[in-house]
């Protein structure tokens, strides 16, 4: 697998794995979530508005890791090697 | 060959198909599709039958649309779903939570769609439901946190019940609740309250413009200056050019209201129409009047109205069945009436409301029955 100096991996809930022909686990580029998310929606077509709304805000039942750290901010840096975790909050019944 | 009926319904849980046999006798039931997500309405495209489109949202993730061309076999994502426009500085940030409503627009215009959505919002698109653009008209309309205030309903504010005037590509009617009735004249580029008449004894206002709680509303395909609207205040009619709503809902029994979501009306015949009354006294249950659900029909405008049981549970019947979930096929030797129930019943009936059969159970809460082949 060829990675670039800006490449993560991404964690994609279950929900969500419509959208990577149900891969758990995929990758790509950018140097802020922002960045990350607008890449991910590049590789999967209406990925992103599914998470994040027009306002730019982390829908209700979405959460966001960094690693471990919950990002508070699409703006947040990324390093190569991290992982980004979409991770969708207990909603429902 | 003949064509045969589909129900379209749309779920908490899921969409699902009722398809019928030439006789409209026996229903097979497809799917589910979509499992787990919520369903707010299924529409087949009148103009292109091929098409159909779905509203979806699932509890953790934001609000989309669906596109069948196929008659529902395959689907596809919308490339851009109704989003409102991004705020500038100092507005207030709205974002579609929920697509509510769909509506195929004028025969003329191929393509054209409508939707509603939570909170209010309208949008249009021109390329089958592919791409979704906000009616800035509306949307932005000066009047429109004026005019649309209030949770609305459980789920937030709804818009819903757009409708295309046959005979003016330009003319729209839509409701809202919390809102009422507005009018455009230009295509959704400005609109106005179309209120008059209808009560909202829910405001301190007795005769207020605009914050009514319209439930459902159509316009008369066939002679489209006729309206009906079943409102959380009544059953209404309007005659245009008139401008002031008739309460047709006094003339039903006192016992059971003229409460309800749906109303649905007969595809040539003005003066026909359907509901299915709920219980909107104390507390409002909204369940059918005393455990007894009943269609109540009229042929006369609303001057009066007939009840419409057979088939229907005698007792302990606690039915209730939403805006999106009653609907007539356009078999007008005998015309088939159907809705679906939030305990995820279907019923039917072949013979314009005379005589009921439940013809799917079990299913989640039902939103939607739209009728397509």
């Amino acid at each position: 697998m060829t990675t670039t100096a800006d490449t993560v991996q991404t964690r994609v809930a279950s929900p969500l794995r419509s959208y990577t022909d149900g891969r758990p686990v995929v990758e790509a580029c950018g140097a802020t979530v922002r960045e990350v998310l607008a890449d991910l929606d590049r590789r999967y077509p209406g990925m992103r508005f599914r998470m994040i709304d027009e306002q730019d805000r982390v829908r209700t039942h979405i959460r966001l890791y960094v690693d471990t750290v919950p990002v508070e901010s699409l703006d947040h840096r990324v390093e190569r090697g991290q992982t980004l975790h979409l991770i969708c909050a207990l909603s429902g019944g | 060959m003949p064509k045969h009926t589909t129900l379209w319904i749309g779920t908490r849980k899921g969409m699902f198909a009722l398809r019928a046999d030439a006789r409209r006798r026996a229903w097979k039931l497809v799917g589910p599709q979509f499992l787990g997500h919520v369903i707010h309405h299924v529409v087949q495209d009148p103009r292109e039958p091929r098409v159909v489109l779905a509203a979806a949202k699932t509890g953790h993730l934001g609000p989309t649309v669906f596109r069948s061309t196929d008659r529902g076999r395959t689907w596809t994502e919308a490339r851009q779903p109704p989003a409102f426009r991004k705020a500038t500085d100092g507005e207030s940030l709205r974002a579609v939570d929920a697509v509510f409503w769909l509506t195929a627009g004028h025969a003329s215009e191929r393509g054209t769609w409508y939707a509603g959505t939570s909170p209010a919002g309208l949008f249009r698109s021109d390329d089958g439901g592919e791409t979704w653009e906000p009616v800035a008209g509306f949307n932005d309309h000066p009047m429109h946190a004026t005019w649309i205030q209030g949770p609305g309903s459980p789920i937030g504010q709804l818009l819903h019940s757009v409708r295309v005037d046959p005979r003016d590509t330009r003319h729209l009617y839509l409701g809202v609740s919390s809102g009422g009735v507005f009018e455009s004249i230009d295509g959704g580029g400005d609109w106005r309250p179309l209120n008059a008449g209808v009560a909202a004894d829910f405001l301190p206002d007795p005769d207020p413009q605009y914050g009514h709680d319209t439930h459902c509303l159509d316009l008369h395909p066939a002679h489209p200056d006729r309206l009906y609207q079943q409102n959380h205040c009544g059953i209404y009619r309007l005659d245009r050019p008139g401008e002031r709503w008739t309460r047709i809902g006094a003339a039903m029994p006192r016992r059971v209201g003229d409460i309800g979501f749906p109303i649905v009306l007969h595809p040539t015949d003005p003066d026909r129409a359907w509901v299915f009354p709920m219980d909107g006294t104390s507390v409002w249950p909204r369940t059918s009047p005393e455990g007894k659900p009943a269609v109540y029909t009229t042929t006369d405008g609303g001057r009066a109205w007939r009840r419409l049981d057979r088939g229907l549970p005698r007792k302990q019947g606690w039915l209730t069945v939403l805006r999106q979930a009653m609907c007539a096929d356009d078999e007008l030797k005998n015309l088939g009436l159907y809705f679906g129930t939030t305990s995820g019943e279907i019923w039917a009936s072949r013979n314009e409301g005379q005589s009921w059969a439940c013809v799917a159970r079990h299913l989640p809460q039902v939103f939607s029955v739209t009728a397509g082949v």
